[in-house]
């Protein structure tokens, strides 16, 4: 049987408009609603369909977080994935923390595959999948529109979103593969899925039995709000609105 | 019994947010055309039968969700917030198939719900006729003995799916002098010889929600296919609707949510006098009512389920939430129309549908009249009980 990880990040509604704490380098988390990271429930429909499609896979979700994580893990669990290990800490973790605690949870089963968002919505520092390559000497498949695993789980065929186009590459297995928007649509997790979710394992591990150190490399020194859009004009004919492009905004 | 707490389950948000997404993303950016057409969202409510969203309170080794009457309230609410047609449409099938989970055998269990559900089909729950609404023991479809079975003969009025269902359970008489004792309750499949519908009525409200007559012309019924014994419908058809009537309850609450999110946000965009209307105390009052009122409706619902869910008698409880929430409903979307002002009473605009929708929910399952003679009933018989 085949295993496939599949890490998942809690990160705040993007439908809330989050607001920046007194402190000034972080956001107010007290009122937030978490979700799981969108990136990341591409990576999970991903892991289920190629479940589906018939292989004899086992789809593993992790997270690395406090305690209420697990809410997180439940919806992935709800959406296909057969189990859960939770990483629970309070402790701020970056990237470099993130690739170091989710190698020593790969390293602790055998694993042909890990899919995972090409990053986080809340951070968007795009390195935990890279990192984790890296450091794992794994080949790296990233931004991911398309994956094919081999019929003998050997390799696999990744169609990468680059730029100004589409590249195709095989890496051999295992490997991480880090998903883009267009990979997949997710679906809803069903009332069923729910319901059987209850019922899937859910393993903790406390940080401290990993043997990871967890101090951050990367602080954050000020968050600050975008500048509040200033109202639009009219603009009298359509020799204005040309002018206006061409020299003001200089598009044309 | 569980202990009082108005938090929610792990288990229960996750429903709460798989039905709330599928009702933003899905139903209610769908639900205008709906409305205009009168067409049935057929593919849009097949999409919710996969998701669970369909047959939630049927057990899971029949097919269906095997929700609790409580967590069911929390889907429907979020479903019903989307677009009230539409989650009618989608609850009928539970109001259509819990008769038979109640009374039917474990044959008729497995042809007449198991079966019908790994089909993806519709089935319709027919009691209303054109003669008999509210006074239920009054109906007068008939039910005669013949060789092997039965013969059913008469008209069902404003059956919800009633032109799309593949099955129709059907309450009828064996003799209406009998009044409540006569009624049968019988399964009839809709491509049986004599089974016909009229055509989709043209509703104010709820549109998208197919509504038809349904029609019986000597329409033979196998003994097979009688659910309980003779005699037993009206008991049946009873407990089917204090089931259902929590949720019915929630479909107004839902409603009512949506028409107060809308009028909120529109009365802080409007601007008038140099500021959002929303800094008026006209429009203030307005709003503080309306999100009071909604809240009191949804834990009155939610409550009436919980003693379903906990085997406590609720006929007096679902009735005070069924009458409220729906009384609150139509209050909150007329206001929700008024705090658009004229933007409000146009098409252009999501309330005034909000407002149609609201109106059927004082007059299906129990209108609000009957909700009170029920709730007068039960609190005379209690009061009666202590004086004896």
């Amino acid at each position: 049987m085949a295993k496939i990880l599949v890490p998942v990040k809690r990160v705040p509604d993007y439908e809330m408009k989050v607001k920046i704490a007194p402190e000034g380098n972080a956001i107010k988390t007290d009122s937030i609603k978490w979700i799981v990271n969108p990136f990341d429930e591409i990576a999970v429909e991903e892991a289920v369909r190629i479940k589906e499609a018939g292989s004899d896979v086992e789809v593993v979700v992790v997270s690395i977080g406090p305690e209420g994580t697990s809410e997180q893990l439940r919806t992935a669990l709800a959406m296909g994935a057969d189990r859960a290990i939770q990483v629970i800490t309070d402790a701020e973790i970056d990237s470099d923390c993130a690739h170091r605690i989710l190698a020593a949870i790969y390293q602790q089963d055998d694993y042909q595959l890990v899919i995972m968002g090409k990053q986080s919505i809340d951070s968007d520092a795009n390195q935990t999948g890279q990192l984790l390559a890296a450091k794992l000497g794994l080949p790296q498949a990233t931004f991911a529109s398309k994956l094919e695993v081999s019929g003998d789980w050997t390799s696999a065929k990744v169609t990468r979103e680059v730029d100004g186009g589409l590249e195709t590459i095989s890496v051999t297995l295992p490997a991480i593969v880090t998903t883009d928007l267009r990979l997949n649509e997710p679906r809803y997790p069903s009332l069923p899925g729910i319901v059987k979710a209850k019922k899937k394992p859910m393993d903790v591990v406390e940080l401290s039995s990993l043997g990871v150190e967890v101090s951050p490399k990367v602080r954050v020194l000020a968050m600050e709000p975008p500048a509040a859009r200033s109202a639009g004009i009219k603009v009298e004919s359509v020799a204005a609105l040309v002018d206006k492009l061409k020299n003001e905004a200089k598009v044309i | 019994m569980a202990e009082y707490s108005f938090a929610l389950s792990e288990e229960q948000r996750l429903i709460q947010e798989s039905a709330r997404k599928f009702a933003d993303n899905e139903i209610w950016p769908a639900a205008p055309a709906f409305d205009r057409s009168g067409d049935f969202p057929r593919d849009l409510i097949l999409k919710a039968y996969e998701l669970g969203f369909v047959n939630q309170l049927i057990p899971e080794a029949l097919g269906g969700a095997g929700l609790s009457n409580l967590d069911t309230a929390l889907v429907v609410e979020e479903l019903a917030s989307g677009c009230a047609g539409i989650t009618t449409s989608c609850v009928a099938n539970d109001l259509a198939l819990i008769p038979i989970v109640i009374a039917g055998s474990d044959e008729q269990k497995k042809r007449f719900v198991k079966d019908i559900i790994a089909a993806r089909k519709f089935a319709s729950f027919c009691l209303s006729e054109p003669g008999a609404g509210s006074d239920v023991a009054g109906l007068s479809c008939k039910l005669e003995k013949v060789d092997g079975g039965y013969k059913l003969n008469g008209a069902k009025q404003w059956i919800t799916n009633g032109g799309v269902a593949d099955q129709y359970t059907v309450f009828c008489t064996m003799d209406k002098e009998l009044r409540h004792k006569g009624i049968c309750c019988v399964v009839v499949p809709a491509d049986a010889e004599g089974v016909s519908h009229g055509p989709h009525e043209d509703k104010l409200g709820q549109r998208a929600s197919n509504t038809t007559t349904v029609n019986f012309d000597n329409v033979f019924v196998p003994e097979s296919s009688r659910i309980g014994k003779e005699g037993e419908g009206f008991v049946i058809a009873m407990e089917t609707l204090d089931i259902t009537r929590p949720l019915t309850g929630v479909i107004a609450v839902g409603i009512a949510r949506r028409a107060l999110e809308c009028a909120l946000s529109y009365a802080c965009q409007r601007k008038q006098f140099g500021k959002a209307i929303a800094e008026f105390q006209g429009i203030q009052f307005i709003l503080a009512d309306a999100a009071t009122e909604i809240d009191a409706a949804r834990l009155l619902t939610l409550r009436a389920a919980w003693m379903r869910d906990n085997g406590i008698n609720n006929s007096l409880q679902s009735s005070m939430a069924k009458r409220f929430a729906a009384d609150t409903a139509m209050k909150v979307t007329t206001d929700a129309v008024q705090v658009y002002g004229g933007y409000g009473y146009t098409k252009d605009y999501p309330v005034e549908k909000l407002m149609r929708d609201a109106k059927l929910l004082q007059i299906y399952e129990g209108t609000s009249q009957i909700q009170r003679v029920v709730i007068a009933r039960e609190l005379v018989k209690a009061a009666a009980a202590k004086e004896s």
